[in-house]
């Protein structure tokens, strides 16, 4: 078995008293896509967060690398190479477009450095349009562009995509997916919280489905398509 | 009134607004960064004025004294920071405003034991000692014009930090969204610990410079802080441009102020800072 690249064992997270993650086990190989499913409110950025730091889990462990990282700052977590594009996209309105590419632009593990900032802007065209926008200036594409290439330009081993196209335009959207397929070609891992299942079927090679706060399916995508009835009874489709 | 006795008063309004600045921009940078409100931060001031005055003395060159003050100060800070301050970040202003305000108890039972009660000067350094000679009976001293210059200097080097660097866009993004920061893999203590020594260093420089215009002498911390408060607000807190301006304008009122109605000096300032806030109650480039 590969050895996985971050690995969460029962991991339970509040919010103050309210329980939200209740024991949950999760893993990422290297180079492996993995789709995180589920319905509104069942702790799919809360489990997100939890790998990362950002909340603090209250019991069960956290690796990175085989690094115990639980209860570490989320910088040091992040610096392992793990790349975050939240829900909201976290862009900051009074940075320019330039500035957030170059802000967190740094090598990869063993010095890798296959994103840059013209590589970013080869991938991503509008924003090379739009460098020296502020970020409060963007329309909500061109923040999801830039929250995605800002992640790229860390080189990252893994990339957490948390709704990366939720509030779209169509149009966007496809664009956003394509590129997001093109980043799983370059053997960067990847998380993908998204509401579009059907595309997630198609782009994922593991699927783990949370129903409050626990994981309800574990498995690869032909498991799935061959039991529709799963996703049905753990996300209504 | 000539001319030449309002440009003498516009030079000196614009010098000390200047200095203003320089601590102002500190408390500013610092409360957007962090929310920290610092009362302490006038302290910072009156120990460069202090060190100057003793590191002059034990060294005999005014010069060799900023030079040893800035690390001096920078110490303080990053002390201050890791030992207090980080302590405070999450908590309610009040906490701040109680603990940084015992923090002036300290500084000034502190100075009182080292340096003791009296007023010092410290004398301006032999090369700057000149005057430039306006007319037959007015001069303008060199000193001062140094001072602006300095500060001049210094403004235009915090704004290509702040602009141009990666230690300023990370300072710009943290104000906005300390935890997106955070999330980049930017340790943000780290950056939290270097902003705050930078705005200790910039307003005990403030003080050092300033010590051989004004004397150096117990509470002179004091008044500075409430100037820069008044500063922060008209500026917009935060806003390093509004600040910018809002300490020229603070500069000029309290000089023309003590010149022109000097019953009631202190008037002016107050009275330039609620027309602003009427005209712009959230700053000057709000
Ligand atoms: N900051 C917070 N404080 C308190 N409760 C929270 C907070 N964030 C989320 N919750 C609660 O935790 C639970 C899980 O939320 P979470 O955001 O992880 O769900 P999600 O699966 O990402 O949902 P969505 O699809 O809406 O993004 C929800 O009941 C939510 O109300
Ligand atoms: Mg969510």
């Amino acid at each position: 078995m590969t050895k996985p690249f971050i690995a969460a064992q029962g991991v339970h997270s509040y919010y103050g008293p309210s329980h939200v993650l209740h024991g949950v086990d999760f893993r990422v190989n290297r180079g492996e896509t993995v789709a995180l499913m589920g319905r509104n409110g069942m702790g799919k950025s809360t489990l997100l967060k939890s790998l990362l730091g950002i909340v603090k889990p209250r019991d069960g462990e956290v690796r990175v690398g085989g690094t115990v990282m639980t209860g570490r700052p989320t910088s040091r977590i992040v610096r392992m190479g793990i790349a975050y594009v939240p829900e909201g996209r976290g862009i900051f309105p009074s940075l320019t477009v330039r500035e957030h590419l170059l802000m967190v632009a740094r090598r990869g593990a063993e010095g890798r450095r296959d994103w840059d900032y013209h590589r970013v802007l080869e991938t991503f065209p509008r924003l090379a349009e739009r460098l020296d926008n502020f970020g409060h200036h963007l329309s909500g594409g061109e923040q999801q562009m830039l929250s995605i290439g800002r992640a790229l330009m860390t080189n990252p081993e893994l990339l957490i995509l948390d709704e990366a196209t939720e509030g779209l335009a169509p149009l966007i959207r496809r664009e956003i997916w394509r590129v997001i397929a093109a980043i799983k070609q370059t053997g960067i891992a990847t998380v993908i919280v998204d509401k579009n299942a059907h595309v997630l079927l198609d782009l994922a090679d593991r699927h783990v489905i949370l129903v409050k706060g626990t994981v309800a399916y574990d498995g690869h995508a032909d498991a799935l398509k061959a039991n529709p009835e799963i996703l049905e009874r753990t996300i209504g489709l | 009134m000539s001319v030449w006795f309002i440009l003498i008063q516009v030079l000196n309004g614009i010098q000390y607004g200047l200095l203003l600045f320089l601590v102002a921009s500190g408390l500013t940078l610092i409360f957007g960064l962090m929310g920290i409100i610092n009362l302490a931060h006038g302290s910072f001031y009156m120990l460069g004025a202090y060190l100057a005055y003793w590191l002059t003395g034990a060294t005999g060159s005014f010069a060799l004294a900023i030079v040893l003050a800035i690390p001096l100060a920078a110490v303080v800070g990053l002390v201050l920071e890791a030992g207090l301050l980080r302590t405070l970040y999450r908590r309610s202003h009040l906490d701040q405003v109680l603990l940084t305000y015992g923090l002036i108890l300290i500084f000034n039972e502190g100075q009182r034991l080292l340096w003791g009660g009296d007023v010092h000067s410290v004398a301006i350094p032999e090369l700057l000692t000149g005057s430039v000679r306006l007319t037959e009976t007015l001069s303008y001293p060199v000193y001062r014009l140094w001072v602006s210059l300095v500060c001049l200097a210094l403004a235009g080097a915090m704004y290509l930090v702040i602009q141009r660097t990666r230690f300023g866009m990370l300072i710009r993004a943290g104000a906005c969204d300390r935890d997106m920061v955070a999330a980049l893999g930017i340790d943000v203590k780290l950056l939290f610990a270097a902003v705050f020594a930078a705005g200790t260093v910039l307003a005990a420089v403030s003080g050092a410079i300033a010590a051989p215009l004004s004397s150096v002498g117990p509470g002179m911390g004091d008044t500075v802080l409430i100037l820069c408060f008044v500063v922060v607000v008209i500026g917009g807190v935060g806003n390093i441009k509004g600040t910018f301006f809002g300490a020229l304008l603070i500069g000029l009122a309290d000089t023309f102020g003590k010149v022109l109605i000097p019953d009631l000096a202190s008037f002016m300032v107050y009275a330039v800072m609620a027309a602003v806030l009427l005209w712009k109650p959230r700053g000057l480039f709000a």
